[in-house]
Order: structure tokens, then C-alpha cells, then sequence
């Protein structure tokens, strides 16, 4: 039999997945996060006494359980970054920024996180950053609305 | 170790975006070549193993549909894993060292072209700290790309050549999406995309499928004039944090490589899933394939020319398999990746007999 | 504020360009039209609808013959549903039932209403209602609900037997 028109139109729809995603961070990462929320930076000491931030449960290495906390930042070096000419929507700059990993003053492994630099030139490996805090903090990694250059 | 071999291999053609099919419209007519080419019967094949995500569909349990690609009656044995056809193929392996079964159907799909990637890939970022800031998939890499050429000896222009070269080896390969001759000097001139990231150094967006049989011992010999034995496969994984790592370095190539015998000698040809030219330079210095001498890397163009994201690990192994059943290679080995900046890798080391 | 932060809300969004391939297409495009289009695989003969990939899911073929089913059917099976979901406007308790279509082998999945859900019972006969034709579109809500045609039950027993996965 012929299917008439519905044979000959392949549909498109737009189709939006959502989730109120609500996570429970436990004493590790919630600790960090209560940091931010207090304009206070911290990470972890490794199995190999390196400091390791953002904090985390378990030696990357040994999977040792970590629990020492140290003080770390506020300001740090980018060691290496990207320039993003064109945010995308959820971005946490919506003007044109850099991502870079930044060792924070007393670790040794990097956030990585956004940095409002202005314009391209002004970023370079090496540079020294630190947070801008957003006024309104909750505990969340984006309690840093972002870095800046430290000069 | 009990004996298996690729003894089939089939893929759909890469494209950009295929709007009027499905995923198991995309997928069956792939199936259907890898097992009629296999020269075993379906029903006899022990068990199927797939790779996909979700999220590329943006469904849970979208990986069900692709089911109804292998007439799932009676009842088969199957799983799945969430990840790169690859990581099936491995699962599958795994199964047929145990003796129970002598055959599987590995099969890895995926549409790209439905979601921003870049975005989708986000997804599977660390949720605490990393996926709120919706890092995307080219940024990450860019980041590396940059520790990689301040750091180590290499260039811009060398990643433009790799770029160059899967493009121009591609042209040879029918199921490639994107071919021709560009040239390096052309690439260094246009404009970044993630700087330094340029257009062609990223792998294109693309809708595909691919599947693999495998057989053992025997039966392998029975239905293959040359079989692919696969004499080593292992995957190794290290920490996901990018700022935990040393971007410029794989270490977990190089282990799974060593584990899976790869670096006992000579390889003919190298199928690297690289989706970033910066990557390529990164798994060759792993592997000692800096310098390839006599080692073909990615003569099907690799992801460069074809990402259909879940079969493009899958396809480096079909790939690499073809070229030793049709013989023109004794030893080869095919990678594929997985994760943020080269994260998880895997190796696999196939051999004609 | 001095409590330790345990919970943190990341919620996602992320926009697909979806499309469902043929065979969903055209059963969209035939309830547009105010029929309901489903196809036959030519290995095992059973006729599928309700718009699923295209392939035969036993034989894992395309189903390339097109067939056009009438609107009435058969309950199957059927559940009541007693709690509401956010934007649902179906009055509770509602039932939905697997309905198999006469001529089809796949029971499809859909709203029963004018009937209470004491009522409901597998073999009853049920027809579709559909929405005023300027309403149509290619979307399931072209046939707002089903209700029973006030025929005899059908014979359960046979209704189970020919969706049988080995029938």
C-alpha cells in the first residue's frame, strides 16, 4: 500500500534534556567548598606530600584516604591556558576569556578554572592570577566568579 | 591465552549529519555486512557486546534501541558498555578467554550531529568541580596542546602536518568525512578556533557505526584466510583531573602499550584514535613512534577524518585488522581513547598468523 | 552561614536536534492524516506500530512494507495510575493500557478515558478518539485517548498468545 505524504517526510524536532541535578558533596569536597563559600582556599595532602587542589578523597596515586588539610592561594601561576574568543552558553565568562589550569601559592597540581584577562596578549604561562569572588557565594566552585591578573 | 582473531570488520560512511536516520537504521546494514562477511551465522554467534553514550542521544537507555539492529531472538547474550566500541570489543574479549563462547559481535554507534559535542562532553567531567564550568571538549584539549608546545620540543607546524597527512591519506579511504589535499603552511595560516587550536586540528563531528567480529582459535581459521589474531589488548587509566597530570604525556599508552606486548618489535602500522593533532604527537612519543620510520600512522585517515564518537576507537581496531588480513601488514597496532585529554587508553596489538 | 556545605544543585541543560528516523516519522505523519501506519517485516511477518526504529527488533531487518491499522483494538495489559506528574492535566486516578490493534502483533501504549478504573480489564474492546482535524498534527496527541467500543471482550488467551515472541 502507499503511505501517501507520511512516507516522504523524515520529522526533526528540537528535544531539551533537563535535570535539577542536587549532589551531595561529602567532608572532602564539601570542606572546599565551605572554604569558597568563605573566600578560603585549601587542599589536600597527597601520599607523597605533595598538596594536592582541588581537594580529593583518595591519592590519585596510592588511593590512599586523604585528610590534611592545607591553605592554599589566594593567587597562583597559570601554567597553561586556552583563549576563548567565543563563550559557549554555560561558560562561566559570557565575554571573551581564557581557561588555564592555575597552581595556586602552596600546591602542587592546578584548578582549572576561567580567567578574565580582556584580551588574548595578556595571557601567558607563568602569570600570576587571583580570584574574583562572586558577592553572593553558596559553596560552589563557581563562588569564583573567576580569576584575574594579579598586576 | 586462548587464541582470538578479527575476523570481520564493517563501518558506516562518516557523515556530518545525518538527519533522516536513526541510530539503528544507521546501524543494521553494518551489522549486517560484519557477520555475513564474518562467515558465521548470526544465531551462532555467542555473544554481542556494544559501545555508546547516551548522552549523545540525549536519552537514558537511547544504547537499548541499537538492539533491535541484531534480532535479538531468541534471547542472545549481550551487554553493553557506556564508552567507545573499543572497551566492548575488550568486555567481549574477556568473554571469549573464558572459553564459554567462540564468536562475538562487537558493535559501537553514535550520532554526534543531534547535540552540541562539545557540550555533551561535558557531561562526563567531574560534577563538583569541573562539568558546573562546562569546559568543552576543544578547550580541554587546547589546554593541553599549549603545555605540550611550551613545553616540549614540539610545533605548530608538526601538528599541522599531521593534520595534512590523515587528510591526504583519507582520500583512499571510502568511508572518510573529511579528504583532500591541504596543505601544512594553508593550516598555519587560518585562524584559531581555541587558540592553539586551529579548525584542523580537531577531528570533524560525525554520525557513524562500526562493527567487528570476533572468533577463536579454530573457528577463526575456519571462516578467515587470514585472521587478525590479536596477540595483546589492554587499557590503562589515570586520574581525570587535568590539573593532577602532566597533559604533555601519556603514561597510560605507554603502560597499556607495554602490557599488551605492543613494544616487543616492529610495528607496520599504527592506528591512533587522536581527535586532536596535539594528541597524535603526544600517543606517538608514548608508543616510540615520534619518528615513525617504517610504521604507517593512521593511513585510514584516522579520527581526523571520521569521529563517529563511540565507533572511532572501535574503527582504529577494524581498520588496523583490515590491513592485516588483506596483508599488506603482519604487526599492527590500533588505540583508542576515552575521557578528557587522553585520559584512559587502550591498546591492541593484532598480528597476521 | 556557618553550616558545612553538603549539597550543591547543578542542574543541566542540553538541546538536541532529534529526529526518529522513517518508520516513527511516518506513523507521526500518518496520525497527521488521521491514520495509524505500521509495518510488516517480511521474515517473521509480525506487524509492528506505535513508530519504533524500523527494524524488525527479532530479526534485526528493515520492515520496508507498510501497513494501515484500523482504530479499534484490545486491552493487553493496562496500569492505574494514582499518582499525578507535574504538568499532567489527566484527572486521577487514570488508567493507560498496552492496546494491540487488530492486525498488529506490538501493542501500543496509550490513555484510556470514559471508562472507570475499576472497570478496565484485559480483553476489552477499545477505539480511538481522535482530536478535531484542524487539530492533527504529527504528534501522538492527534488521538487524544481511547474508550471502549461496548463490544463482548475478546478472548484474552488468543490476544496473549499471537504477541508471543515465538508465535
Amino acid at each position: 500500500m502507499t503511505a501517501g505524504a507520511a512516507e516522504t517526510q523524515v520529522l526533526t524536532a528540537l528535544h531539551v534534556l533537563e535535570y535539577p541535578y542536587k549532589r551531595s558533596v561529602g567532608p572532602v569536597i564539601g570542606r572546599f567548598l565551605t572554604g569558597l563559600r568563605d573566600k578560603k582556599l585549601e587542599g589536600i595532602r597527597g601520599s607523597d606530600g605533595r598538596v594536592i587542589v582541588p581537594p580529593v578523597e583518595y591519592d590519585p596515586q596510592t588511593a590512599a584516604e586523604l585528610s590534611e588539610f592545607i591553605a592554599v592561594g589566594p593567587a597562583g601561576v597559570v601554567t597553561t591556558w586556552a583563549w576563548i574568543a567565543e563563550p559557549r552558553p554555560n561558560n562561566p565568562l559570557q565575554k571573551a576569556f581564557a581557561w588555564a589550569l592555575i597552581r595556586l601559592d602552596g600546591a602542587d597540581t592546578a584548578l582549572l578554572h576561567a580567567v578574565d584577562a580582556g584580551d588574548e596578549t595578556r595571557m601567558k604561562t607563568g602569570m600570576r592570577v587571583k580570584p574574583r569572588w562572586r558577592e553572593e557565594r553558596t559553596g560552589h566552585i563557581l563562588d569564583i566568579e573567576c580569576f584575574e591578573p594579579e598586576a | 591465552m586462548r587464541e582470538v582473531a578479527v575476523v570481520s570488520f564493517a563501518q558506516s560512511t562518516s557523515v556530518r549529519n545525518n538527519a533522516v536516520q536513526n541510530e539503528v537504521e544507521i546501524l543494521m546494514p553494518v551489522i549486517q555486512k560484519a557477520v555475513a562477511d564474518s562467515g558465521i551465522p548470526s544465531k551462532e554467534i555467542g555473544f554481542t557486546c556494544s559501545g555508546s553514550a547516551d548522552y549523545l542521544a540525549g536519552q537514558p537507555f537511547a544504547f537499548v534501541y541499537g538492539l533491535e539492529a541484531i534480532g535479538a531472538w531468541p534471547p542472545v547474550r549481550e551487554s553493553h558498555v557506556e564508552a567507545d566500541g573499543a572497551w566492548a570489543l575488550y568486555e567481549a574479549w574477556v568473554l571469549l578467554q573464558e572459553g564459554e563462547i567462540d564468536s562475538a559481535l562487537v558493535y559501537g554507534f553514535g550520532k554526534s550531529s543531534p547535540g552540541q559535542v562539545r557540550d555533551v562532553l561535558t557531561r562526563q567531567l567531574d560534577p563538583y568541580y569541573l562539568a558546573p564550568l562546562w569546559p568543552d571538549a576543544i578547550s580541554l584539549a587546547a589546554l593541553q596542546a599549549r603545555a605540550l608546545l611550551e613545553s616540549t620540543d614540539h610545533t605548530e607546524r608538526e601538528m599541522a602536518e599531521v593534520a595534512a597527512r590523515s587528510r591526504r591519506d583519507a582520500k583512499t579511504n571510502p568511508n572518510a568525512q573529511v579528504t583532500g589535499d591541504f596543505d601544512a603552511e594553508q593550516i598555519l595560516s587560518d585562524p584559531y578556533i581555541v587558540s592553539p587550536l586551529r579548525k584542523h586540528d580537531c577531528a570533524p563531528i560525525s554520525d557513524g557505526a562500526a562493527a567487528v567480529v570476533l572468533a577463536a582459535g579454530d573457528l577463526a581459521r575456519k571462516v578467515s584466510k587470514r585472521p587478525a589474531w590479536i596477540r595483546g589488548i589492554d587499557h590503562r587509566i589515570e586520574p581525570h583531573y587535568p590539573g593532577v597530570r602532566d597533559l604533555t604525556r601519556s603514561p597510560s599508552t605507554r603502560k597499556a602499550a607495554e602490557a599488551a606486548g605492543a613494544l616487543q618489535s616492529e610495528i607496520d602500522v599504527a592506528e591512533l584514535y587522536a581527535p586532536f593533532t596535539s594528541q597524535e604527537l603526544i600517543l606517538r612519543d608514548a608508543l616510540g613512534l615520534a619518528k615513525p620510520n617504517g610504521t604507517k600512522i593512521n593511513p585510514s585517515g584516522g579520527a581526523l577524518a571520521a569521529n563517529p564518537i563511540m565507533a572511532a576507537g572501535l574503527i582504529r581496531i577494524g581498520e588496523a585488522a583490515t590491513r592485516i588480513s588483506n596483508g599488506e601488514a603482519n604487526r599492527a597496532l590500533a588505540h583508542a581513547t576515552s575521557g578528557p585529554c587522553l585520559q584512559q587508553n587502550l591498546i591492541c596489538v593484532l598480528e597476521g598468523e | 552561614m556557618s553550616d558545612p556545605v553538603e549539597i550543591i544543585q547543578t542542574p543541566i541543560r542540553l538541546e538536541y536536534n532529534y529526529t526518529p528516523g522513517v518508520a516513527r516519522s511516518r506513523f507521526l505523519n500518518g496520525l497527521a492524516e488521521g491514520r495509524i501506519l505500521g509495518e510488516r517485516c517480511e521474515r517473521c511477518h509480525k506487524v509492528y506500530v506505535g513508530g519504533g526504529s524500523g527494524a524488525c527488533a527479532r530479526d534485526g531487518i528493515p520492515m520496508t512494507e507498510v501497513v494501515e491499522l484500523p482504530h479499534v483494538g484490545t486491552v493487553t495489559t493496562f496500569c492505574v495510575v494514582n499518582v499525578p506528574f507535574a504538568g499532567s492535566t489527566v484527572e486521577i486516578p487514570y488508567t493507560t493500557a498496552a492496546i494491540l490493534l487488530d492486525g498488529a502483533d506490538i501493542p501500543l501504549t496509550a490513555l484510556l478515558q470514559e471508562v472507570p478504573a475499576a472497570d478496565v480489564r484485559m480483553g476489552m474492546r477499545v477505539e480511538a478518539v481522535w482530536a478535531p482535524e484542524d487539530e492533527r498534527g504529527p504528534t501522538s496527541d492527534s488521538i487524544r485517548y481511547w474508550r471502549p467500543t461496548g463490544e463482548p471482550d475478546a478472548p484474552i488467551d488468543d490476544v496473549l498468545k499471537r504477541m508471543r515472541a515465538d508465535a
